[in-house]
């Protein structure tokens, strides 16, 4: 790789790193601004001044704010993510599998989705204007138009009450096997792709109109190329920017945008993690989870961003 | 099917071939217009006929027609194209994609363009050849290789590993050229191929292409606008009007004894007496030592560059792209401030940066650009577009400004009924008429032309050529005439500065400039300008001192 790519991505991998600390910051100094605090929120109706004041002792709360923020920060990057104070459990180890759960979904969900858009979007291109292109669009939008939930309670109607095909309830539970596993996420990553399919459609059939102007594509047909492999081998590589950073929105969204499908299907994730310990106040699993979620966004950004410089010629190859 | 009609020797029989299409005006219903009316033509086996004529001729919409193929909405309504025996038209969508690619094929008139960014030059070369399977990978890019070196390409072996945007824009052409040959067809229709080109970059293109043609037997449509060029590789030439036929005959009586007027006003299009006028005592407009820079200091584009401008007078500025032409523009402007030099006005040292400059200063230099049309609000009316330099610099308001707007109209020769058009309801010579008048509105001392005339076909460019030296009659205005078209120049200009490389390696009057004994670039640049000789192309090859940068 030649130098100006990787200078390049080093500036993005930078800066994704300053965004992320930015966020940090952010996350705790909102939780900090909500009334009260966590020596109240542990004690609860009992508290006296007393031991409010003991356990504010305990817990460093009166130290300054940023000498918190450091400590909170300096655990994070160690994996302490520190201690739910509903539960009193570690956070990080009660994460782990729900992190892994929401990215075992995301997985499935993007598998089916990803491929499934970017060929409904190449035969809309080909068909374009037709009445090929007119369905898939209209149903691509149909199913995005739809909210998650109700999309959600039709598949549960349909396939777990009346053909009783997949449950419509989704547990899972350590040491499962596999297909049951598969069986289980059937109706949610379903949900999933149904929601995110639509806009990574348009924006693949967008994205290789824009280029079907283009004098090299009047080339490719002056060649003699059927109508098909024109779009595929010479409209779609220079589409590719565009299209990769919204299938990498919509991963996204996949893994922090799951929380509605998830309790839905009561599906254990991060989301349904996320809501719970809203519901109890539990600061420090929201702030966790929060830092998580910005991570994994700001990662694939960066992610869609080095693929965009890489799939471009003229950075990959200068002068 | 067709073979009764096929002539011997005949490759491509088109007879009242008839095209239409769909057109959508601003704010009027769409209507169908004819394109080309019924036009026919005959092309024997390894002969080349030149399409000639204007925009919206109907040039390339007949090329692109021997490949079944129409831009936009265009569609063949009529007639026969008969290639190889055959009438092509009956043959579908399927006998179009089988003979595109390996009986015609086609070059661009920019291929730089016409090249994907995204795959290796190589891939595309060979790409047709593979796909209708005459020959096999190894065969077709040492097919290849082999054209790059007779089209004089450098390092032919490994040019076909690069990308498009890693090799200049005569060598895409020259690659283009290949790719057309490579699989071996019986017609290749050139599109404008050096049009976009440098002159002396032209030369080297059209040269190869020439020998390519003589040593494949291939046969060609080659479409131009430039009768000079045409006349230098065609056996025949077919001129074009509105879609129409106006006359069709060898090249050299086309050139030599044209028998319709319209022939005859493109065959003499670029003759204008201009006499010289002499330099003043002192020039208004000062250029010292100016040395410019683009990326902070990184590239230098101009260097040490010194001009004088005269009242009411004419310097062209000429040279090849990327000489530094439109660059000496900017930094007079103050759009690129200086690194080091002054730009004198009226006595007094001008600022460097535009910002900085009042606007009486802005109001005495005014710009005329390249393409009229993105130079314009499309949005904004005539009226608008021309009173806009009338409020902002004298304030004239109302009734006053649409007076004067008038007159401004008046003297760029178009009538009051144009005042409420948009730029989108004109011609292409007409927004350049426009956009002078903007420029006159401002009463400026100084008019920077930058290429105005080279987007516009030449009785057009002769128009407005006509325009600018009455107006300079009428105006004393003074020109700074950027441009790479030396007959412009001869047609215009008072003095000359010919710019290679950042430099400016000749200047003086024209006729100083003009006289020999010629330095080597000057040379270079004056015996690559096409003239309307038949056999001009081989006397200046061999006459050459210097290769032209371009290659």
């Amino acid at each position: 790789m030649s130098s100006p790519v990787v200078k390049l991505i080093a500036q993005r991998i930078a800066l994704g790193i300053i965004l992320l600390l930015a966020i940090s910051v952010l996350i705790f100094a909102g939780t900090q601004i909500l009334p009260g605090d966590v020596a109240q929120a542990i004690l609860g109706q009992s508290a006296t001044p007393e031991s409010l004041a003991n356990l504010r002792e305990q817990l460093g709360l009166n130290d300054p704010a940023y000498i918190r923020y450091f400590r909170w920060l300096g655990g994070v990057l160690i994996g302490d993510l520190g201690t739910a104070m509903s539960s009193g459990q570690d956070i990080a180890t009660s994460i782990k599998d729900r992190l892994w759960n929401t990215l075992f979904l995301a997985f499935w969900a993007a598998i089916v989705a990803v491929p499934l858009a970017i060929i409904l979007g190449l035969i809309a291109v080909r068909y374009r204007n037709g009445w090929v292109d007119k369905l898939i669009s209209g149903l691509a939008l149909a199913s995005t138009s739809f909210p998650e939930f109700f999309v959600g309670y039709l598949l549960v109607y349909f396939f777990a009450v009346k053909w009783q095909v997949f449950p419509a309830i989704s547990t899972v539970y350590d040491g499962m096997p596999f297909g049951e596993r598969m069986q289980a996420i059937a109706l949610p990553a379903t949900a999933l792709t149904l929601v995110v399919l639509a806009h990574m459609m348009r924006m693949t059939r967008a994205a290789i109109l824009n280029v079907m102007q283009s004098a090299y594509v009047e080339t490719a047909e002056l060649k003699g190329l059927s109508a098909f492999a024109v779009i595929r081998k010479h409209a779609f590589p220079n589409a590719i920017a565009p299209i990769i950073n919204v299938v990498m929105l919509n991963l996204a969204y996949l893994i922090v945008g799951v929380v509605v499908v998830e309790v839905i299907f009561v599906y254990p994730g991060m989301g349904q993690y996320l809501v719970d310990h809203v519901t109890k106040r539990d600061v420090p699993v929201v702030q966790a989870v929060g830092l998580i979620f910005a991570a994994v966004y700001i990662s694939l950004n960066i992610i869609a961003d080095i693929a965009a410089i890489v799939a471009n010629p003229r950075l990959r190859h200068p002068k | 099917m067709a073979d009764s009609k096929a002539k011997p020797g005949v490759l491509l029989d088109i007879r009242n071939l008839r095209i239409e299409a769909m057109v959508y005006p601003p704010g009027e219903a769409p209507r169908n217009i004819v394109l080309v009316h019924d036009v026919s033509l005959t092309l024997e086996k390894g002969k080349v006929l030149g399409l000639i004529g204007e925009s919206g001729a109907g040039k390339s919409t007949i090329g692109l027609s021997s490949m079944g193929y129409g831009r936009g909405g265009v569609r063949i309504t009529g007639g026969e194209v008969i290639l190889n025996g055959r009438d092509i038209l009956k043959g579908g969508k399927e006998g179009f994609r089988k003979l595109r690619g390996r009986e015609v094929c086609y070059v661009a008139q920019s291929a730089a363009a016409a090249f994907n960014p995204a795959h290796r030059l190589m891939d595309q070369v060979v790409e047709a050849t593979l796909l209708h399977g005459t020959a096999t990978r190894a065969e077709a890019e040492k097919r290849a290789v082999a054209l790059f070196r007779k089209l004089s390409l450098p390092n032919p072996e490994t040019i076909g590993e690069r990308f498009p945007h890693q090799v200049s824009g005569g060598q895409l052409q020259r690659v283009m050229t290949a790719m057309a040959l490579c699989s071996e067809p019986d017609l290749i229709v050139f599109d404008e191929p050096t049009t976009a080109l440098d002159v002396t970059t032209q030369i080297d293109v059209l040269s190869a292409i020439k020998d390519a043609i003589r040593d494949t037997h291939v046969a060609a449509l080659y479409i131009t606008h430039d009768l000079a060029v045409v006349a230098q590789v065609s056996d025949e030439i077919m001129v074009l009007r509105h879609g129409r036929l106006v006359e069709w005959g060898g090249t050299r009586q086309i050139i030599k004894e044209p028998r319709q007027e319209y022939t005859n006003a493109l065959v003499s299009v670029h003759e204008i007496e201009h006499a010289e006028q002499n330099p003043g005592a002192t020039p208004f407009l000062s250029v010292k030592n100016v040395t410019a820079a683009y990326g902070g200091g990184h590239v230098k584009v101009l260097k040490n560059v010194s001009v004088d401008i005269y009242p009411g007078q004419t310097l062209a500025v000429v040279g090849e792209s990327g000489s530094g032409k439109s660059t000496l523009a900017r930094a007079i402007t103050g759009l690129l401030p200086p690194e080091q030099g002054t730009v004198t006005f009226d006595g007094r040292p001008l600022a460097n940066r535009l910002a900085d400059r009042p606007k009486e200063d802005l109001r005495q230099l005014q710009m005329i650009y390249q393409m009229a049309d993105v130079a314009m609000n499309p949005r904004q009316t005539v009226g608008t577009i021309i009173g806009r330099p009338l409020e902002f610099y004298f304030g004239m308001r109302g009734r006053e400004r649409d007076r004067r707007v008038a007159e401004l109209l008046d003297e760029i020769e178009m009538g009051k009924g144009f005042v409420d058009r948009y730029p989108a309801e004109l011609s292409g010579g007409q927004k350049q008429r426009v956009c002078i008048a903007r420029s006159l509105a401002a009463k400026p001392k100084l008019i920077i032309c930058d290429e105005v005339t080279s987007a516009l076909d030449p009785l057009v460019a002769h128009g407005i050529l006509k325009l600018l030296l009455n107006l300079q009659q009428h105006e004393k205005v003074a020109y700074l005439f950027i441009t790479h078209d030396l007959a412009t120049v001869k047609s215009i200009a008072d003095s000359i500065a010919v710019m290679y490389r950042g430099e400016v390696v000749r200047y003086g009057s024209k006729s100083k400039v003009l006289t020999p004994p010629f330095d080597a670039y000057t040379d270079l640049l004056l015996s690559s300008v096409p003239e309307m000789e038949i056999g001009w192309l081989e006397k200046a090859i061999k006459g050459r001192r210097m290769e032209s940068a371009g290659n």
